[in-house]
């Protein structure tokens, strides 16, 4: 798989997850459809939806010129008016485009009609970098997203939960996003039976230690954890935590995991300045300021457009070696 | 069609590849109206039309009087002047229809039969208003019949519409989708996404363009490059037809050929609906960008006096009646005003309420 | 009673629009003192009024439009400044506030001016006149605030020793350098009972964490135990010491270079001052009690209205004598350092209030909750090294002031009156003073005037 991320089991990908999990919301509800550009005869641009449209057809698997805002906007009205639509961005560079109905209309018309209008809609786009696409198809802005109250934030960064994840977020009456790294895609792991559908309002711990809390989400997991192993050869016990909703975000869990390390690394591929990093970093000094040992510490993007080149990207993302670096100035 | 800035004529125009369709359409037959709707008579029909129209110019003029004291705030636009489009689209549409409106959009709440009541206490904030206070003069929202809200991002109403219209076609129902938007939405991107998407996909919505000629205080020659606005939109492969937005029933006319077409499966219809707003932009403002001869020139073609005239010309209106109608929609606003004013607020402690469905208390929304 | 009328504020205004009013009838104003918004026809102006006093009735309302001239609020004019309940005797300051030039020396003692105290805490205070950039750097460098500094040379101008007292002083004030400690050190310090200011920190830049402190609470675990704080204070007295530290050396250092110090010693017999206490201790509740300190602290202020040499400045190469007798006193502090809160006019005070501010000032040092004006412009500053079991205690002088009194413990002492030897309270007084400003014969006056002083404690 690309990036540095820890290589998993064979099995099925984050692609082939994401796509079960498609397939299974089409076949299981009717209201339940797939637009997007290229979703249909192409397949999807990272190739998500490979083969839907020979199983579902064109009504439900639809093809949509480009027109981020009139295709994000007209999911929305089909929520209201019942559906259950999974809108397509190719990129989050480009739901830009589609910024105003995403905040004018869909985080804000249940509110502003006094709780009438709920916006059961589901919008998902590829983030991130990590694959040479340069500064237009590569940033990290869900943070941004992550800002607006009346939308919920989702980053599956396993493939479980690429699998497990997009159920939920039907069923959930207010619109959610789902953010997939672009550098996931191709990573591959076991998928346990259905079991219970994934609880959308907590963090995770990925790996349990007590030296040190390693805060992130998506595309950074595996960075995160690959730092764990490292740290684990110097004697580090770092905690892992897989944030998963970053709105509303699980504080609590947060909270927990710093009062029992008193140490804390948030890893956010986004730009550091007013990011999610610093949002979790100003929570951790409201609700767990007497645990800390140490300041807080954040792993970032350099605060540059991603460049093209390889090396160039490499060293504007977060690596695994910064994550260590930053624990051993947490801990050291 | 030209631009002149002055009245056109009262008849249709139409404009467009089915101008040809639309003219045979209109020496066809009679209009078919929905089964809730009878016929009572072009007198009682009048009657009705002049009645919807009064109570919107008069519900507008109370909350002149009602900002200046300072019991309705934020942004109030008047719609003073074009209460033919209004109320003329809306007898084409059903119950089952949807309306997605603009932020000049009280006329198109009341005629849609949102009691004036609701409406008011909207503007005062109060918890029995339409929005539950939260959306203000700008954002009327009523699900039960289907009124989609006052969208205060122009144009920004255009693709929700799109996509009300598509939920009711993938579900096989006969409903339309019907989008008022100003000649401003025009110059936006998320217009043209939208004819475009409507057109493409066959889908049920009728677009009513309400031509006032203003964008705010830019004059259409300068935001437009072309200003026929029914050609532009024929160009994406809908139906579009020009018409005289200062008479109702030219109005009624277009929009209920134009409806059923749409639910007969015809695709989107555009309507361009050239009208006139005799009060400024917003509540207040200097009204600097139009000529005063100009205003006065539209003003003798306002809609609720055309249509009172026509109606004495065909002995259809006596002074007594049409007395009775001012007086029947004066108690309805008085009482609207009373109970808004005694409405209760929202509760400081109900802030959060509503961000998402399940934030009930301020406690459960970070 | 003195109209305040719109002002012309430009050539072209004929007319302005009261918009609000910024006192109420009854209010103090200055003259300086912005009283009203005014629009004109091209701003909004706060104007000032011209009238020291209390403010009258209002005559326009607020949103009215009159002509330039017209009467709109009356003032009730005062001779002394309304937040000024006591003056005592000295120069009045210019109605703005700011301190006159002293009057030439004359054949009366001189009595530079001194803006009043306390000062209320939201009256505008007087402003630091004449501050170079200097001072302002050094004082805005050491925590001082220069507004609430009473200036000890010529025309009350703030001097750099006012500011570095201040700043020795202000370790109980101001903001002193922190013990660097993370959160959580902080935290366990606390509940371990571990003084963080004694932790080696092995964190980034040293900061103690909490392995420290926990190592350290192990180290000390059979050490006795300290008393305990309910909560982490925000500001520990051990962390202030550094800083204060510092303060204290540059001042004294400067004291030790340009005073030429000369040091007198008597011994005074207490006999009558402490059966004089110990009777009127017996007729008073608890709280009205007296320390021996109170009657020490009394006699000397009293003793420096009688010898105003001693009382007061040595700036720019000649000496001015305080406009009262204010008493600076030292007090050290339980983490080190001390500060010398000042008791204004404590030759005018009555035991019993003398006693109350010392009881005040003492419990707030020690707390570090002194105000900026509380720590500035003594004009003698007594040491009382009693309670810590000195007999003799020769201090330095703390610039720019003319001398130091020392107390030292009251003890038993065989004592002869009258040709008979008996066993007496007595304690040892000192006095160390700048023989720039004085030679020992006003100091042997000075410490002869504390003894006589002593011996009437029913004229305290």
């Amino acid at each position: 798989m690309a990036g540095d991320g820890r290589p998993e089991e064979r099995g099925t990908t984050y692609r082939q997850a994401m796509r079960e999990a498609l397939r299974e919301a089409l076949r299981s509800d009717d209201r339940v459809f797939l637009m997007g550009e290229d979703v249909g005869r192409y397949g999807g641009c990272f190739g998500v939806s490979l083969g839907l449209l020979e199983e579902f057809g064109p009504a439900r698997v639809r093809d949509t010129p480009l027109s981020e805002s009139g295709f994000v906007g007209a999911g929305i009205g089909a929520a209201l008016a019942g559906m259950r639509p999974v809108v397509e961005v190719m990129t989050v560079n480009f739901s830009l485009l589609a910024l105003d109905q995403i905040l004018n209309n869909a985080a804000t018309l249940l509110h502003m009609s006094g709780g009438q209008l709920p916006v059961p809609l589901v919008i998902r786009m590829t983030t991130g970098a990590g694959r040479q696409l340069g500064a237009q198809h590569s940033h990290s802005l869900e943070g941004w997203y992550a800002h607006i109250p009346g939308l919920r934030v989702l980053a599956p960064a396993t493939v479980e939960d690429a699998r497990h994840m997009l159920a939920p977020a039907l069923a959930d009456p207010d619109p959610v996003l789902i953010f997939e790294h672009v550098t996931l895609y191709n990573a591959s792991g076991e998928i346990a039976p259905s079991t219970a559908p994934v609880d959308l309002d907590h963090a995770v711990t990925r790996r349990p230690g007590t030296d040190i809390s390693l805060i992130t989400y998506g595309g950074s997991l595996p960075k995160a954890l690959a730092a764990a192993d490292e740290l684990a050869t110097e004697g580090i016990d770092a905690e892992v935590i897989d944030l998963r909703t970053l709105r509303p975000l699980d504080d609590a869990a947060v909270t927990a995991s710093v009062a029992r390390t008193h140490r804390a690394v948030v890893i956010d591929e986004a730009w550091r300045t007013g990011s999610l990093a610093a949002e979790i970093s100003a929570r951790i000094a409201e609700e767990a300021f007497y645990e800390l040992d140490a300041p807080v510490e954040r792993v970032c993007s350099a605060e540059v457009p991603i460049p093209y080149a390889r090396r160039l990207e490499e060293a504007a993302l977060p690596q695994t070696a910064d994550i260590v670096a930053a624990a051993h100035r947490t801990v050291g | 069609m030209s631009t002149a800035r002055a009245p056109g004529t009262r008849s249709a125009a139409t404009t467009g590849t089915s101008a040809k369709k639309a003219a045979t359409r209109k020496r066809g037959a009679k209009t078919r109206r929905p089964a809730d709707r009878p016929d009572t008579g072009r007198g009682a029909r009048r009657t009705g039309l002049l009645t919807a129209m009064l109570r919107i110019r008069r519900f507008e003029e109370r909350c002149v009087e009602l900002y200046s004291a300072a019991k309705i705030r934020g942004f109030v636009h008047l719609y003073i002047g074009e209460e033919a489009v209004a109320v003329g689209v809306n007898e084409a549409l059903g119950p089952e229809d949807a309306v997605v409106s603009t932020y000049r959009e009280h006329g198109h709440a009341l005629a849609r039969g949102i009691p004036a009541e609701a409406v008011m206490a909207e503007m005062h904030g109060r918890t029995t208003g339409c929005s539950g206070g939260r959306g203000g003069s700008m954002h009327l929202f009523d699900a039960s019949r289907r009124f989609y809200g006052g969208n205060a991002i122009v144009a920004g109403g255009l693709p929700l519409a799109a996509g009300l219209a598509l939920a009711d076609r993938m579900r096989g129902q006969e409903h339309v989708t019907c989008c008022f938007f100003g000649d401003g939405a025009f110059a936006e991107g998320e217009f043209h996404e939208t004819a475009n998407l409507a057109a493409l996909w066959n889908l049920p919505l009728l677009l009513v363009c309400e031509n006032n000629l203003y964008a705010m205080g830019t004059g259409i020659e300068r935001h437009e490059a072309q200003t026929d606005l029914a050609m532009r939109a024929a160009s994406y492969g809908m139906v579009a037809w020009a018409v005289d937005g200062m008479d109702v029933e030219a109005v009624e006319d277009a929009a209920r050929r134009a409806t059923e077409a749409v639910r007969a499966g015809a695709g989107p219809h555009f309507l361009e609906l050239r009208t006139y707003r005799f009060r400024a932009h917003s509540m207040y403002d200097p009204d600097r960008y139009r000529d005063r001869t100009e205003v006065e020139q539209w003003k003798g073609r306002d809609p609720i006096g055309r249509l009172t005239e026509r109606m004495r010309e065909n002995g259809e209106l006596e002074d007594a009646e049409l007395a009775r109608i001012e007086r029947q929609v004066t108690d309805e606003i008085d009482r609207a005003v009373d109970a808004a004013a005694e409405a209760p607020e929202e509760p400081v402690e109900n802030l959060l309420r509503h961000v998402t469905s399940a934030s009930i208390s301020s406690a459960e929304v970070r | 009673m003195a109209e305040f009328t719109m002002p012309s504020l430009g050539a072209d205004m004929d007319e302005g629009t009261l918009q609000e009013w910024l006192v109420r009838p009854g209010e103090p104003v200055r003259k300086g003192d912005p009283v009203a918004v005014v629009e004109t026809a091209k701003s909004t102006i706060e104007v000032e009024c011209f009238e020291t006093g209390t403010m009258g009735e209002l005559l326009v309302e607020p949103g009215t439009t009159v002509p330039v001239g017209t009467p709109l609020a009356l003032i009730e004019p005062t001779g002394e400044r309304p937040e000024e309940p006591e003056k005592p005797r000295g120069t009045e300051g210019d109605e703005t506030g700011r301190p006159l030039r002293p009057p030439p020396p004359t054949s009366a003692p001189p009595e530079p001016q001194r803006v009043p105290v306390p000062v209320p805490p939201d009256a505008p205070v007087h402003g630091p006149t004449g501050t170079g950039p200097l001072l302002r750097h050094l004082a805005e460098r050491s925590g001082v605030d220069l507004e609430n500094l009473r200036g000890s040379g010529p025309g009350g101008r703030v001097t750099r020793s006012d500011v570095e007292e201040a700043t020795a002083a202000a370790g109980a004030v101001a903001q002193p350098s922190r013990v660097r400690s993370t959160p959580l050190a902080r935290r366990l310090a606390a509940e371990l009972d571990v003084d963080p200011a004694t932790v080696t920190g092995t964190g980034r830049d040293g900061a103690v964490r909490a392995a420290d402190v926990r190592k350290a609470a192990r180290g000390t675990a059979t050490a006795a135990p300290r008393p305990r704080r309910s909560a982490p204070p925000v500001r520990p007295a051990e962390e202030r010491g550094a800083s204060m530290r510092q303060a204290i050396a540059g001042l004294m250092t400067r004291a030790n270079r340009d005073i030429p110090h000369y040091y007198l010693s008597t011994t005074i017999d207490m006999a009558a001052a402490m059966s004089w206490l110990h009777e009127h201790n017996r007729r008073s509740a608890v709280a009205e009690r007296l320390l021996p300190a109170a009657l020490l602290l009394k006699a000397a202020a009293r003793a420096a209205r009688e010898v105003p040499e001693l009382n007061g400045f040595w700036t720019d190469d000649h000496f001015t004598a305080g406009d009262g007798v204010h008493l600076g006193v030292a007090v050290s502090l339980r983490g080190g350092g001390l500060v010398a809160p000042v008791l204004h006019d404590a030759d005018t005070l009555a035991l019993p209030q003398l006693m109350t501010a010392l009881k005040d000032v003492v419990s707030r040092a020690r707390t570090g909750r002194l105000r900026g004006s509380e720590v500035s412009g003594s004009t003698l500053t007594v040491t009382n090294l009693g309670d810590q079991g000195v007999e003799t205690v020769f201090g330095l002088i703390h610039p720019p002031q003319v001398a130091l009194v020392g107390f030292g413990r009251i003890s038993d002492r065989p004592w002869a009156v009258d040709g008979l030897l008996g066993v007496r309270p007595v304690v040892t007084a000192t006095l160390s003073a700048d023989h720039r400003a004085t030679d020992g014969a006003v100091g042997a006056r000075y410490l002869t005037a504390v003894e006589r002083l002593l011996q009437k404690p029913e004229e305290s």
